[in-house]
């Protein structure tokens, strides 16, 4: 109860707010949240507001798709469907690209950044895993991301699927023909899925419900949580002077943040109404009405869903064999392992690493990728399997534009998924460490400054010069975790399970490069002051 | 004469001098192929013996001297003046070199030695002549038949725009958007490289219009949505979402973060 009544126009819209919905705790929580600056830091933005734009496109296209699998003939303007028999959604489709004014524009505009979307997702998925934010107290936050991945995927299988053209017909097939592999239930699930026999006339009503209601609300739902972790969480931050794992060193959301967010959500509108507007997405009028029986050249799934399709190019056909008479289709279904396989993977390596590493403790500093080269060593080696797996999807154009044989191509793309991350392990690990290794070098000697001194006796010395502190905190001052052997449990044993922990810690940290100490560094400067040339001479040697 | 004489050693003459010779072989040259290609209209039997010639000069190393073929290359009695002018016409034969399929090369002869050795070819047995121009006015076709009937029959490896695909060990479909209505007929009729042959009983004369005609519609009619990225599908469009856009957005995100310092 205040006692004295405002008497401005702001002030006494404040005072309604504030009296009814107790605004001031939500401008007190989320408006001082601090957000520091850095670019990659606005990744996750991104797709937030492509989201939006997709959110915003989309409803638009409802308003005039039809989602249904009547047959009819094309009446429209695009002579070379003219009279072909063709569906429902298909001539809708057709309708909003040629006849509904802008919709082709917005239909563009909702593919391309549905692209951007999940690309967005992705790159921001990979700062977040290579600078270790997913540790504690992030790791749900880290899990509700990877759903958020793939609930993108099937945000986007399901809308390209809705427009019953061939390119999107022939993606049911594939996917019609997985659930097919899987064994007892395959058919089954097919029928149920389609209707009865694919591709049946239901397909397209039951795939429009799940891409315009079930799967958007729960995209919501989990960005919703995601923002809420993150506000809870507050943000991260680099290693730098004056930032601890006590503070956090920014901006706050209001007013700074929320205006440079807003104009940033624009630049992004701005930028796919451009991309929109000049480059041709999913031309659906070129691929026809669907049928089972054609299929084109170049038939490829969105990017997002390449690296699956990549996969079932290049597993070799006797991966399928009979037993008992019940054919095991591990030619198809392993699709379906190794897409498992590997987000199965991104769910568990928070909680992996910090069991490895025996660390409970919160994390607010992130980690820069070399002073953690096993993590950041994984974490190529997973980039290169699915970047070969998704080259593998377009193997074929590769193939042509490059003048290869395809066989070969296949060839090539199934040694390197064997053989790919392994060695993208070992040159990233090696380069981390070389790189900490310059790290040290410079933070104990300092700067090379390519200017050479002559002595008076005729020797030749290199003048280094010292770091400014905040250059040099950079450097020196990041945890790095080391080598814990395997230690007894409570009740005195060292159970089979903590042998192989510390088996699997030794290989993370055989050859840690230790940050500098402070002794060290203190042993440094005293030798700069005293015998300059002795110091560069011992270590250059 | 005088005025020339005494200009002769002006620095621009040789400029001058050369910008004549110029024009008067491109002059020559013009001249030239226009009778020639005028001449290809009126092929005469005699076209037969100067064929024989030319192919006894090009062909024959592989195909054989007159025509049986060899280990090198396939015979060519009974393949018609169709797959010569095909062939020859789109400068694939005489083959630039060995791989797994011929590719296409400024055409080694002109329309009348290619008529010629056609004459010559088609001599040797009966087979596919060059099409009349009335199968090929894409104008009286039907875009719309013909589209249905390359989805079912062409689209699998030339792309449904004929963007062209890959083939087995090396082989690949061409891309379509610049081949002319005849060497697009010649190619249905008479089966190239790896594609298979659309007899008439197959295709019909009229079939194999209506498909010319949609080729023709989709490659000549601008792309309503923009720039098409090469016809080629969700790889270009990924392709350039990751290459362009996101190089975007990561300029503005630098962009946004660097003011704040």
């Amino acid at each position: 109860m205040s006692t004295t009544q405002p008497t401005t126009t702001i002030g006494k819209a404040a005072n309604f707010a504030e009296t009814r919905v107790g605004a001031s705790v939500l401008v007190r929580e989320f408006g001082r949240k601090i957000f520091p600056s850095h670019w990659s830091f606005m990744l996750g933005e991104v797709a937030l507001y492509s989201f939006v734009i997709v959110i915003l496109s989309g409803t638009f296209l409802t308003f005039f798709f039809t989602p249904a699998m009547g047959e009819m003939h094309y009446e429209g303007p695009w002579a070379p469907l003219r009279g072909v028999e063709i569906s429902e959604a298909y001539n809708s489709t057709l309708a909003i690209s040629f006849e509904i004014r802008g919709g082709l524009f917005i239909r563009q505009m909702h593919h391309w950044g549905a692209l951007l979307f999940v690309a967005a997702l992705s790159i921001h998925m990979l700062r977040v895993f290579f600078t270790g934010a997913f540790r504690r107290p992030r790791e749900l936050n880290w899990i509700v991301g990877v759903l958020l991945v793939i609930m993108g995927m099937a945000a986007g299988f399901t809308g390209y699927s809705l427009p019953d053209d061939l390119l999107s017909g022939n993606g049911l097939r594939i996917i019609d023909g997985i659930v097919k592999s899987l064994p007892l239930v395959g058919t089954y699930l097919s029928f149920f899925i389609f209707g009865g026999e694919f591709p049946g006339t239901d397909i397209v009503a039951r795939l429009y419900s799940l891409h315009i209601m079930i799967v958007p609300a729960l995209l919501i739902a989990l960005i919703g949580i995601h923002l809420v972790f993150v506000v809870v969480h507050k943000h991260t931050q680099y290693p730098g002077a004056g930032n601890t794992e006590k503070n956090v060193v920014g901006e706050p959301v209001l007013p700074t943040f929320a205006a440079k967010g807003g104009g940033f959500f624009f630049l992004i509108f701005g930028l796919l109404a451009l991309i929109s507007a000049l480059f041709t997405i999913n031309p659906i009028w070129n691929y026809g009405p669907y049928d089972p029986s054609p299929v084109s050249a170049g038939t490829q799934p969105d990017w997002y869903i390449g690296w699956a399709d990549g996969f079932l190019r290049i597993v070799p056909g006797w991966l399928e064999f009979y037993i008992a008479g019940w054919p095991i289709s591990l030619n198809i279904n392993s699709a379906v392992i190794v897409m498992g396989g590997v987000f199965g993977a991104m769910f568990i390596y928070p909680f992996f690493e910090s069991w490895l590493l025996k660390d409970k403790r919160e994390h607010h500093i992130l980690d820069r990728p070399r002073n953690n080269p096993t993590r950041t060593a994984i974490g190529v080696a997973g980039i290169i399997f699915y970047c070969n797996m998704w080259a593998a999807a377009s193997g074929d154009i590769i193939a042509v534009f490059f003048q290869m044989s395809l066989n070969d191509m296949i060839y090539i793309f199934r040694i390197v998924f064997f053989l790919g991350p392994i060695i993208g392990y070992m040159i990233t690990k090696r380069m981390c460490i070389g790189l900490q290794r310059k790290d040290r070098e410079i933070a104990l000697h300092g700067r090379e400054t390519a200017n050479i001194i002559r002595l008076p006796h005729g020797e030749f010395l290199e003048r280094h010069e010292a770091l400014p502190p905040h250059k040099l905190w950079k450097l020196t001052a990041f945890e790095s975790p080391t080598y814990t052997p395997a230690e007894p449990n409570a009740e005195g044993k060292i159970t089979g399970l903590e042998k192989f922990r510390a088996k699997l810690s030794k290989f993370f940290f055989e050859d840690r490069v230790a940050p500098v100490t402070k002794q060290e560094l203190e042993a440094s400067h005293h030798d700069h002051d005293s015998v300059e040339s002795n110091t560069h001479n011992q270590i250059g040697h | 004469m005088k005025l020339l004489a005494d200009r002769r050693r002006h620095p621009m003459a040789l400029v001058v001098l050369l910008l004549v010779g110029l024009l008067m072989t491109g002059g020559a040259y013009a001249l030239f192929t226009q009778t020639s290609s005028a001449k290809a209209d009126t092929a005469s039997a005699s076209d037969v013996d100067e064929g024989k010639k030319l192919f006894a000069a090009n062909c024959a190393t592989c195909h054989g001297l007159s025509g049986e073929g060899s280990k090198a290359g396939p015979g060519l009695i009974g393949v018609g003046a169709a797959a010569v002018d095909f062939q020859v016409g789109t400068g694939r034969m005489p083959l630039q070199s060995n791989g797994p399929q011929a590719r296409v090369k400024e055409p080694q002869f002109d329309e009348e030695q290619t008529a010629q050795l056609a004459a010559y070819v088609a001599s040797l047995g009966p087979g596919p002549a060059v099409p009349e121009d009335e199968n090929l006015d894409a104008s009286k076709g039907d875009p719309a038949a013909g589209g249905s009937l390359f989805r079912t029959n062409c689209a699998m490896c030339h792309n449904v725009v004929g963007a062209g695909g890959a083939l087995t060990r090396g082989k690949y479909a061409p891309n379509l958007a610049d081949v002319s209505e005849k060497h697009l007929y010649e190619a249905m009729q008479t089966g190239p490289q790896n594609m298979p042959i659309f007899n008439d009983a197959n295709l019909t004369p009229d079939d194999k219009r209506d498909v010319i005609a949609y080729v023709k519609e989709v490659s000549d009619t601008p792309s309503p949505g923009g720039f098409k990225l090469g016809s080629l599908g969700p790889v270009a469009e990924g392709l350039f979402i990751w290459f362009f856009g996101l190089s975007a957005v990561i300029g503005l995100t630098v962009w946004l973060s660097s003011r704040a310092k």
